[in-house]
């Protein structure tokens, strides 16, 4: 057996021998009141794992600030901050200024401690957005990952800019005239992008590693970096709680939720692209939120999602790094 | 020895932050504050204070920001003005529920509609609940004085509350006043570095903001306002220090010649130096004029208030701002609550005066307590000067 014959292999395999290289320590502990199957508090938990100990985590209001820190009890082994909704990006820039500050001035020990902030969709997306880009484009070592269930769970279910076309959510719900959310998903990525971060990714707790990869990738960056998570939340998805992982894994196998991440600018698949892609269906079809959709819709969202995904398709193939540019450039 | 100098109040303010060396601040500008903004951030270029200077992209995210740097240990300060003060509304009482020691600097403007940047205090009025101890600042002097104040206030165990100081937009911040600005030596002696209780680091991780269900709400409300009560003996413990050190005295209430008066004055902020002055004109034209200005608004001062009005017969109340719907001033409202249970009170009557940058003068002063001498306004409470 050749070498090249056996490295494929082993790449195949990499996510059964990964699991033993992750970390036993736990900074997100057992015991919280997540929802039984939520795919988010998963997130967290590899997210912390990815992040290690020398982590500020800031915490938007949602979910997991209300099942995790439940006074006077927290799920929470890192050093953890909740302030309000609008503003975990703002409070997480703050912490980051105030410990750079703190290191320079010889007030704690000189070691680099990661600011984190998270939040969900409706946190990052709506009434955080402001906040998320300023913190962004003021540059500072701060990482964002917004975990996104597609809609106010926390509340019960409304409808966010996450929200995918035709979901049914307690305010855009399944009526007898309009059909549930009647508008597209919020590119918040090509927000990120726009940025000019040094890192943005898109990331599932399905693909754990690839996930924690990206998360320890961005914890290195020196500056401003975005991942969005997305999470099945079978609650709000009205779907069965033992279908998280499942669901995440259609998610990108239909070309529903793209999987990938944009460094330097250069855009990059970082799973092994499907030869072919499922039919969106067999990703709606497990989900109570979009049980009312026809047919004639569902070709409407095919089409959509085949269109999103050859402009991303385009974008991998064809972006060049800033480094590479910088490069030609010179020549 | 501080030396006497003339400086635009802002700037005189914002040097009086670079004296407490802050380590973090966070702005967004908005006039009238925005020469503190300005000037903090030419004294973090410069490099005569090393702190982290962020300048972010509301007055929402500059609190949150100051708040995230003060949970990691910082010391910390933020500058605003009426729409952006209620634009911080929602993380106001968040800061002092979470008992961190920051610092802010309101110049006092209008609040919209109609938009306005003028001053008045109807700003801060809405922010009374909030859980933040309050100084109000006569003239640049105090200003100063009372940034340095603050934090000592702030940062004290037995208070970790947020602070803000009160300095009327235009009419103190825009105005060159004489001062004496302490030295470093002096301000260091005063004010030791700040020991915080709890920070977040991985060292120590801690949970900060949890949720807190009926059966421990409660008690957390309870907790945040036996503070702020209690923030007033060591408000008076500090002032005495300052006093012993600086020679400058302040005091919740300051009186001016209310020992015998008739009539007096009840003022907070720059105001209460033209009524100094119209006091000192009645008392020309011989009529047992007084005036109280009130220094600190919350905690407020009940013990001092009610010595204060002692042997006075009639208290005209003046308010910057108004509680629409029928009580008339905050101010007012709040002394005629003071006193409603005293034995003896005087009469007590409400001016609202000196909205969004209506100017007041001596005159009007006078006017007023000629007036209120009778003992009763032909109104509940008086839009002094109003046309119409």
């Amino acid at each position: 057996m050749t070498t090249s014959t056996i490295s494929p292999k082993i790449i195949e395999n990499f996510d059964l021998y990964a699991p033993k290289l992750v970390s036993k320590e736990e900074f997100f502990s057992p015991g919280h009141r997540a929802c039984q199957g939520c795919a988010e508090a998963l997130a967290i938990r590899l997210m912390c794992k990815a992040l290690g100990r020398d982590t500020v985590i800031t915490n938007a209001t949602g979910c997991m600030e209300v099942i995790s820190s439940l006074y006077p009890t927290t799920a929470w082994n890192l050093p953890w901050i909740h302030v309000a909704f609008p503003n975990a990006a703002s409070v997480g820039s703050g912490v980051e200024a105030g410990l750079k500050a703190l290191r320079r001035k010889g007030r704690i020990p000189d070691k680099r401690v990661k600011s984190v902030a998270i939040g969900g969709d409706g946190g990052t997306m709506d009434i955080g957005f402001q906040a998320l880009s300023g913190a962004m484009e003021r540059g500072h070592d701060l990482l964002y990952v917004c975990f996104d269930n597609e809609a106010y769970m926390n509340t019960g279910i409304q409808r966010s800019s996450g929200t995918p076309f035709l979901a049914a959510t307690t305010t855009a719900p399944a009526g007898k005239v309009i059909p549930g959310n009647q508008v597209w998903k919020k590119n918040v990525m090509e927000i990120m992008v726009a940025h000019n971060l040094p890192y943005v990714a898109t990331a599932s707790p399905a693909y754990p590693i690839d996930f924690m990869n990206k998360v320890k990738k961005a914890r290195e960056v020196n500056g401003p970096a975005y991942v969005h998570c997305l999470v099945t939340c079978p609650t709000g998805w009205r779907s069965p709680s033992d279908t998280a992982i499942q669901l995440g894994r259609l998610a990108w196998e239909t070309g529903v939720f793209p999987i990938y991440e944009v460094e330097d600018g250069k855009y990059r698949y970082t799973l092994p692209v499907p030869e072919k892609r499922r039919p969106v269906e067999d990703y709606m079809k497990g989900q109570g939120r979009f049980r009312h959709v026809t047919p004639d819709q569902i070709k409407v969202i095919q089409e959509r999602v085949d269109v999103e995904w050859e402009a991303l398709r385009l974008k991998v193939e064809n972006s060049q790094s800033r480094t590479e540019i910088r490069e030609r450039l010179k020549k | 020895m501080g030396k006497r100098i003339g400086m635009e109040v802002a700037v005189a303010a914002s040097e009086a932050a670079a004296l407490c060396r802050f380590d973090m601040a966070a702005v967004y500008p908005i006039t009238p504050q925005s020469h503190i903004a300005e000037h903090l951030s030419d004294i973090v270029n410069d490099g005569r204070v090393d702190a982290s200077f962020m300048t972010v992209e509301s007055e929402h995210s500059a609190l949150s920001a100051v708040i995230g740097a003060s949970a990691a240990g910082a010391r910390v300060i933020t500058a605003t003005s009426s729409q952006g003060l209620m634009y911080m509304n929602e993380i106001m009482p968040i800061a002092s529920g979470m008992r961190l020691p920051i610092v802010m600097l309101v110049a006092n403007r209008a609040v919209s509609s109609p938009i306005n940047i003028w001053n008045d205090h109807s700003d801060i009025m809405p922010m009374r609940d909030t859980g933040w101890v309050t100084f109000f600042s006569d003239n640049g002097q105090e200003a100063v004085d009372m940034v340095i104040q603050a934090y000592k206030v702030a940062e004290r165990r037995d208070v970790m509350l947020p602070v803000n100081v009160m300095m009327d937009g235009f009419q103190l911040t825009h105005m060159v006043e004489p001062l004496i600005m302490p030295d470093q030596e002096e301000v260091d002696r005063f004010l030791p570095p700040l020991v915080p209780y709890a920070t977040l680091h991985p060292d120590k991780p801690v949970s900060m903001g949890t949720l807190g269900m009926p059966d421990i709400f409660t008690e957390s409300q309870k907790s945040k306002d036996v503070a702020l009560i209690n923030s007033i003996s060591v408000i008076r413990e500090v002032w005495k220090e300052w006093e012993e050190l600086f020679g400058r005295k302040y005091e919740p209430v300051q009186t001016y010649l209310t020992e015998d008066a008739d009539v007096a004055l009840v003022t907070m902020g720059s105001m209460g130096e033209t009524a100094e002055v119209a006091v000192d004109e009645l008392r020309k034209e011989g009529i047992k004029a007084g005036l109280i200005k009130i220094k600190l608004w919350r905690p407020f001062p009940f013990e001092d208030l009610k010595n204060a009005v002692k042997g006075i017969r009639v208290l005209a109340v003046t308010d910057r701002a108004v509680s629409f719907g029928g009580p008339g001033g905050p101010v007012c409202s709040e002394i005629r609550s003071a006193l409603y249970d005293e034995p003896s009170r005087p009469v007590i009557v409400n001016y609202i005066i000196g909205l969004g940058g209506r100017d007041v003068q001596v005159a009007d002063f006078m006017t007023m307590v000629k007036k209120a001498a009778a003992g009763k306004l032909s109104e509940p409470y008086e839009y002094y000067g109003v046309r119409g």
